[in-house]
């Protein structure tokens, strides 16, 4: 039943996408035509209540249900790989409208071609995957 | 009940949806996992049998199976907002980006969740729905594993945390969506 708990929060998290817009298109396009200040207060209010939640669990040593410390691992530095890769995925952000959380809030909206979308993004995935050790990280 | 009904049928502010993004990452780290929706993609590659021809795919993909039931449960919860939460399918955009659009040939802007002529199956024999779908959810994914996460594992996982590989991350995002929302969609949408 431990599973259970995943399938209610991915389900709260796509109602609230959902209702929020957040999964449209059009939001998106506002957003970085800055014409909109609404999905830059998800975004902020999401990470300033997010840095008072990680702080909680420092400070306070939490640990998680099974009564296992919470590691948060430090991600690898680097400039490069953060750098292109994060403008190859904006580029595509912007043109799809939909980061890969909202694809699939979209498919359960009845938005079936997003399911070409998904399949294009595991083929760019699996093709990172071959190209990884030649590209600079 | 049919008033609550009601009253979380209406659009939700920002100031709901980002505190309920951040409990969300509160939640998972609870359970002793973290919030990045992302490596489903690499997880999904896995179970397709990619492992068999690239080792980036070759791990053991049951550990992750939790965050594919997440990654279900956005299905579902899309199905239930599409159909008792959301009377209209109008999204709430400014004026001005409604006018935007409109010079760029896209009609109705903001009356349905994404644009019809696009989002559509005819659409991808046609040069423009091609490249905005395939080639756009193809940046999505190579992307994203080479920067190591999305918006959730960046944004708000790495952010939160403080992290500046995440910043980085997330710089690079916007520079990306800039570049294609100002330079390049303005061609590619009146194609």
């Amino acid at each position: 039943m431990k599973i259970l708990r995943y399938l209610i929060i991915g389900i709260i998290f796509g109602i609230t996408l959902a209702k929020a817009e957040i999964i449209s298109w059009y939001r998106i396009y506002e957003m970085f035509k800055f014409q909109s200040f609404h999905m830059y207060g998800v975004i902020g209010s999401a990470i300033v209540l997010g840095i008072i939640f990680i702080q909680i669990i420092k400070r306070k040593k939490m640990k998680s249900i099974d009564g296992k410390p919470i590691e948060i691992y430090p991600k690898q530095h680097s400039v490069s790989r953060y750098l292109i890769g994060g403008i190859i995925f904006g580029l595509g952000w912007a043109m799809t409208g939909a980061c890969p959380g909202p694809m699939f809030i979209l498919l359960g909206n009845g938005v079936g071609v997003i399911l070409v979308v998904i399949a294009a993004a595991l083929l760019g995935t699996y093709t990172y995957g071959l190209l990884r050790n030649k590209l600079p990280h | 009940m049919n008033e609550f009904i009601n009253f979380i049928s209406q659009p939700w502010p920002w100031y709901v949806a980002g505190p309920v993004i951040a409990l969300v990452m509160f939640s998972l780290l609870l359970l002793g996992n973290s919030f990045g929706i992302s490596a489903n993609l690499r997880t999904m590659c896995s179970i397709f049998g990619a492992g068999k021809t690239c080792e980036f795919f070759d791990f053991n993909w049951r550990s992750q199976i939790w965050n594919l039931i997440f990654a279900g449960g956005l299905i579902i919860g899309g199905l239930i907002a599409h159909v008792y939460l959301t009377p209209s399918q109008e999204v709430h955009i400014s004026q001005a980006t409604i006018n935007d659009l409109h010079a760029l040939g896209v009609e109705d802007p903001g009356s349905s969740l994404v644009p019809e002529s696009i989002f559509n199956w005819e659409s991808l024999f046609s040069v423009r729905g091609f490249i905005m779908l395939v080639v756009g959810g193809f940046l999505i994914g190579f992307g994203t594993r080479y920067a190591g996460g999305c918006t959730s594992g960046h944004a708000i996982s790495g952010l939160s945390d403080l992290q500046l590989p995440s910043l980085i991350a997330v710089v690079g995002f916007f520079i990306g969506g800039l570049l294609m929302t100002h330079l390049v969609l303005p061609h590619l949408l009146t194609l």
